[in-house]
């Protein structure tokens, strides 16, 4: 069945594919769950509706409520979507080193942008907005690094479904922002799948966007729990804009480049199994598509060309 | 045995604005002791007083959290590759 009554009913149930060409043997395979197949084109799409939906239950959120959130653009797209369905105001706070798309899309929903300097990247949007959370006390701030339905939304829906698809599953690799899906996924598979391996890859930016003033301002997101996770691995912005393009060349999946980030880390571990002469199903997320990432370069000219253009600018 | 170690922006006052030094070690623990005996004072930011390794700093062995390794006591062999950058939020 393939009707459904709003664009917020198509959430999910998103296809698991399988990567003929770039899995290393018949005994160790790659699945990758296309998340740009979500109403706005990102797996964030899910945090956005749970968020929003709880918000709702607990009677924060009510009719002409004002929505704020820090965000580097993914889940204010997806927020803005739900919140233009359900008649609500959106603020996004930004910062300004995020793709053009990114931007066009918010303003398409006519979200209002508020937009807090490079140096420091999400860091900063994310200070940026409690403050203006505290001054603003009747603006709704859901706050996907410490609400708890971010990580649900995943736990109810994208672990069931890739188990449902991928019995066997052996690893899951997701991508380190806010850790929503990772603690998602992960608890449910552990719970599900025991013996499943929980893998985060994360963005290593440019000097820019480590830019703090110093160690302390750094940020650990309140809903990360290190306990679910079995490895954490820091992927280079050359590295996943290798995978990005492999990926569209081997298997003509054409997605964003912290998907890229993501397929590296799930090679290496299919690479591991493959040197311990194990069979692996290895699963991982493709976050987003390539289009809000075209006006980066990261996918004209070289590698060395297309990286050096990415110096800065927060891909993830 | 020499590893490399590339150094945040926001730690390079301590390396005289170096991107990337070298130090030794047989653990991380005792390389970071090493860095600290070249460069003053580093060790106080990336170790708090519980001896533990700082909440908000992340350190990569060839690109693998140490946390998941064996943290300061994760074993080096020369030519590895050890990266310290501070904790980022994303999304």
């Amino acid at each position: 069945m393939a009707r459904y009554d709003s664009l917020l009913d198509a959430l999910g149930n998103t296809p698991l594919v399988g990567l003929p060409n770039l899995s290393p043997s018949a005994d160790v395979r790659l699945w990758a769950k296309l998340e740009d197949r979500n109403p706005t084109g990102s797996i964030k799409d899910r945090p956005a509706f749970y968020m929003v939906e709880q918000a709702e239950k607990e009677g924060r959120l009510t009719p002409g409520c004002t929505v704020l959130e820090p965000t580097s653009g993914n889940t204010g797209i997806s927020l803005a979507m739900v919140c233009k369905l359900k008649g609500y105001r959106l603020i996004c706070v930004m910062p300004e080193n995020t793709s053009i798309e990114r931007r066009q899309l918010l303003e398409m929903y006519g979200v209002e942008i508020i937009s807090s300097p490079a140096a420091g990247g999400s860091n900063e949007a994310v200070a940026v907005a409690k403050r203006l959370a505290e001054e603003q006390p009747d603006w709704v701030m859901l706050y996907q690094y410490g609400n708890p339905a971010n990580a649900q939304a995943h736990y109810e829906t994208t672990g069931p479904e890739i188990l449902a698809d991928l019995p066997t599953i052996t690893h899951f690799v997701g991508g380190l922002g806010t850790s929503g899906t990772l603690m998602g996924v992960g608890r449910y598979l552990k719970e599900h799948a025991p013996g499943c391996r929980i893998v985060a890859a994360e963005p290593r930016y440019g000097d820019l966007v480590y830019g703090l003033r110093n160690v302390d301002e750094g940020f650990v997101p309140e809903l990360y729990d290190a306990s679910v996770l079995d490895t954490r691995y820091s992927v280079e912005s050359g590295d996943a804009l290798r995978r990005t393009r492999e990926l569209v060349e081997k298997e003509g999946i054409f997605a964003g480049i912290s998907t890229g980030a993501i397929l590296h880390a799930a090679i290496g571990q299919a690479e591991r199994a493959v040197r311990d002469g194990v069979r692996a199903d290895v699963a991982f997320t493709v976050c987003d598509g390539g289009w809000k990432y075209l006006s980066t370069g990261a996918y004209s000219g070289t590698l060395e060309q297309a990286t050096e253009r990415l110096e800065g600018q927060l891909w993830a | 045995m020499a590893i490399e170690v590339r150094i945040p922006t926001i730690l390079r006052t301590y390396t005289g604005g170096e991107k990337t030094v070298e130090a030794k070690g047989d653990t991380l623990g005792a390389l970071i002791d090493d860095l600290d005996a070249r460069h003053d004072g580093i060790k106080g930011r990336l170790i708090g007083d519980d001896g533990k390794l700082n909440r908000f700093v992340n350190i990569y062995l060839n690109d693998e959290d140490v946390r998941f390794l064996g943290g300061l006591e994760t074993a080096l062999s020369d030519g590895d590759s050890v990266t310290i950058l501070p904790a980022v939020a994303g999304g």
